[in-house]
Parts: structure tokens; sequence; C-alpha cells
């Protein structure tokens, strides 16, 4: 489906229910954007506010869930949407669940940033983290516009980019077993700052997922546990069987 | 059933096959359409139909008001005939014979391939009469024979227990939902291979409506189905295969999880979404 096709029901009011459903997914990802930018930067840049800040928005986008998933039980109770309207309902109720979550992931890393923002002279990965940081900031932004533009090729990239992101977990976690070893004392932070990594690694294979759920929307074709020359296959191959 | 394969006492091999999708090309046919064009007059209402129907299953038709979906219908049992001005191409074929060959018997056929209408219609005489009617046509005269029948029927149409103490009273006293079941006794008394449903439950109230669906699935064992309706909710819960015509056209036939999950062709997809296109 396309994008301009999501209008043009009969039924006006369930276009404008259907645009309202769109557009606080897109809000709900905008606030789970900042809380993960503010979380990334509270960790390397030892600031201590900005994941106050992190932890004291989540209700927010928490609230947000719950109201989404609202509507959209009402939309499928009162509507019994089919087709292309009864997709983009699975894959809005899918979708927030992982925006929660990364939302989550975000508020974890905060909770990091302030542990160690406590104690002085830890030796931390910055740059290698930031790196990290920005990469799964940019996967869950592009996932995002996927999203709001039913961009398959776009998703499928976002996508593939999760497997950089695990390499660089890799090797982020190698340099953290190379400083424990040279400082044992130092285990107990380094274990907050692996967390923490963990964290924005789980942050990219949310943003994969989120993919998952705009090729479904936009080709009917579940690509979950699928491999990589499969999914391109579903979405480079024709783009509907009857266009 | 292996050992891996259970799980709390499921087996998950059988739940896996039972998630199958259906396929037509695995179906035995049982109705072959093949070419068909059907003109009312000049007015040509079907444009070149090529379908299968498959045995034992249930298959929907749906599309707007005058797509032509009753007028195929009406095709499979020749209901067509008995309209002014009809003229006819193209086959239609009954377990591979053409029911529109010189050489078929129209009662045979009807016999073969029966048909319910959208307002119940039972005869004014007694439940009993209505159902025992097409078996006393063909000259049974047999008490048993009829009794067995009837009983057969109406329990076949879910209806037994809801009349058995008042068989030989009038079939007008009956609510719309029991003459709509009653009307299917009727067909099924004298065992078609085919049950054509023109929109059998647009006429019933909610519940009414689910007794005839729960009816259709429970047929589908021994019948083939086709179903008219222009419920789309209804045809998406009964069918198993769903076909959508637009302007004496047929746009798509496949399995019904997809054609109302994923559409083929970008006019179904506007019909069932209540799209304009």
């Amino acid at each position: 489906m396309q994008r301009e096709t999501l209008g043009h029901h009969i039924s006006r009011q369930f276009n404008e229910e259907l645009e309202d459903i769109r557009n606080r997914v897109l809000a709900m990802g905008g606030l789970v954007e900042q809380q993960l930018r503010n979380a990334i930067d509270s960790l390397v840049q030892d600031n201590s506010e900005l994941a106050d800040d992190v932890m004291t928005t989540d209700y927010k986008v928490n609230a947000l869930e719950v109201s989404i998933d609202e509507e959209c039980v009402q939309i499928l109770a009162r509507r019994q949407p089919a087709a292309s309207d009864l997709r983009l309902i699975i894959a809005v109720i899918k979708t927030i669940t992982d925006l929660e979550r990364i939302g989550d992931e975000a508020e974890r890393v905060a909770q990091k940033a302030l542990q160690l923002s406590k104690v002085s002279g830890i030796k931390m990965p910055k740059s290698s983290l930031q790196h990290l940081g920005e990469h799964v900031l940019q996967m869950m932004h592009d996932a995002l516009d996927a999203f709001a533009r039913m961009d398959v090729e776009t998703a499928y990239k976002v996508w593939r980019e999760d497997r950089k992101v695990d390499d660089e977990y890799e090797s982020i976690m190698r340099q953290l077993m190379t400083y424990m070893m040279e400082d044992a004392r130092a285990i107990p932070h380094i274990l907050e700052i692996i967390w923490a990594v963990r964290a924005l690694e789980r942050i990219g294979d949310r943003a994969g997922n989120i993919c998952e759920y705009v090729i479904y929307l936009v080709k009917g074709k579940d690509v979950r546990h699928t491999t990589a020359e499969q999914m391109e296959r579903e979405v480079m191959g024709h783009l509907r069987r009857d266009d | 059933m292996s050992q891996t394969s259970l799980t709390h006492g499921i087996d998950l091999d059988a739940l896996q096959r039972s998630r199958e999708t259906p396929s037509l090309d695995k179906e035995e046919i049982c109705l072959r359409v093949e070419g068909l064009n059907l003109f009312y007059g000049e007015k040509q209402a079907l444009h070149d139909i090529d379908m299968q129907i498959p045995r034992n299953k249930v298959t929907a038709f749906i599309g707007p008001s005058g797509c032509g979906k009753s007028t195929l219908l009406r095709c499979f049992n020749r209901m067509n005939d008995l309209v002014d001005g009809v003229r006819i191409e193209g086959a239609i074929k009954l377990d591979g014979e053409d029911i529109y060959h010189k050489s078929v018997n129209v009662a045979d056929l009807r016999r073969r391939v029966g048909m319910v209408f959208q307002k119940p219609n039972p005869f004014p005489k007694s439940i009993y009469e209505n159902v025992a009617y097409g078996l006393r046509i063909q000259g049974v005269k047999s008490r048993r024979r009829l009794d067995e029948t009837v009983e057969r029927a109406l329990r076949g149409a879910a209806l037994w227990d809801e009349v058995k103490d008042r068989l030989h009273e009038s079939a007008m006293g009956m609510s719309g939902g029991q003459q709509q079941r009653l009307v299917i006794a009727r067909a099924i008394a004298i065992e078609p291979e085919v049950l054509l449903l023109d929109e059998p439950a647009s006429a019933l109230d909610p519940i009414s409506t689910l007794k005839i669906e729960e009816l259709i699935y429970e047929l589908k064992d021994n019948y083939t189905i086709v179903i008219v309706t222009h419920n789309m909710q209804q045809a998406a819960r009964v069918s198993d295969y769903t076909a959508f015509m637009y302007m004496g056209e047929l746009v798509e036939i496949s399995d019904t999880n997809s054609l109302f999950t994923n559409p083929g062709k970008k006019q179904t997809e506007d019909y069932i979404t209540g799209r304009y296109g």
C-alpha cells in the first residue's frame, strides 16, 4: 500500500481515526528519540541533570503506549478493519510495544549514567560509546521515518544496520574486558557500563523490529525471523502482485 | 508423534499443519466456470468469468450491488433460464459435465444443486410437509423413509430440537431464523451436491445469523457451498475461499485469509476497506 491511500475511506471519521493513531505513534516515537538522545548525552558527558530528565519523561511514553493501545482496540471492535487497515493497526500495536521498550532501555542507560557520575576516575571508552549511541539513535530515527513514509527500502536498509551495531557492541565489550583485566577494582563500575552498552545494543534490535513491521504493513509479508536474503527478495521483489 | 514435538501435551506439528494456507490448486474441483458471458438482452452482466469452486468447501462471492454475483450464483442451477431474454456463452461444468448441454434435465440439475434465497420462503404447509416436499414430488410414499428423511434434514439444519414436538404445525408460525433453517432443511432433504445461498442471513437478527453461519460450517462436510453475501465480515467468518466481483467481472478469487489480510488487487483492497477507488 502507498502512503497516500491511507485516507480515501468512505467514512471520513475512520480516516481521521487512522490518521490520528499514526500521528500519535510518531509523536511517541519523537518523545522516545529525545529520551534516547538525552540518555546518550548524559552517559558520555557525565550530565546527571539530563539523566534525571530521561527518567522523569518515561511516564509520558508509558501513558502514550496505553492510550494508543486503547484506541487500536476500539478501532478493532468498532470498525473491523481489513487488509491494509488491519495491518496498520497490528503494526501500530507492535511498534508502540517496541517504542516503549526502547524508552525503558534509554532509562536504563540514564540510570547507569547517574550511578557512574557519582564516582570519579573511571576509565570509559567514551568515543566508542558515543559512536554506538549515535548509530542506534540514527537507526531509530530512520525506522520511524520509514514508518511515517511507508518506505520499505529505508526499512530494509535500517534493518541491515543492526549487524553493524552488533559488531560495534562486540568490540566495545572486548575493550571493556581489557579494562577489567588491567584494574580489577574497577570491575563493579565497568559492569555498570556493560549494562548501558547492552541497553544500546538492544535498542538497535528493537529499531530493526519496527522496520519488520513497516515491511509487514506495506507488503503484507511477515519477515520476522528470516534471513537477509529472504528479506531482500520480499522487499526488492515486485512491489505488489498487480502493480 | 515424535517426542520432541510434544509441548504440554500439545502436538506442535499437528498445530502447524492445521495452520497451512489452503490453496485452490490442491482442492478437488466441483464446479468449473469456463469463459462465461451472460447477457440480459443487450446488456452484458457477466464478462468472461473463469472460476473453480472447490468441493466440500465454502466459497463466498462478494462485491457491490449489481456486480453480477447473484447472477453468477443463479447460473449454477440455471435459475436464469426463467428470465426472459437471457443469453449465455461459455460453460459451467458440474463434476466435469456441462450443465448447459442440451441433454441436461434442468429439474434433475436443480435436485443436485439446491438453492436458498434471501427471504425465507416456506410453503404454507406444515413443517413436516415442507421438508418432505421434495421427496413427495419424486414419488416417495414410504412413511418410514419420509419420517427418517425429515428428521435427518431437520437435524442437519440444526432445527430438530426446536420443532420436533410441533412437526405438523404450520411453518408460517415460525420465526424468520427458524424459517430460513427450515428452507435449508428442505434443500438438504433431497441430498444435493451443491448448496447455493443467496444472502441467506441478511433478513435475520444477529443471533439467527450466527446460527445460520454455524450451520454453514457444519454443512460443508457434506456439501459444496456457494454463498453470496453483502456482509463482508460474514464472508470472512464462514468461507474458505472468497471471490470478489466488480462490474460483471471476477477481479480475484483466493483463500479467505489472504483476501482479507493482503488482497492481490487494489480494487479488492479498496472494496473491503471501504475506500472509493
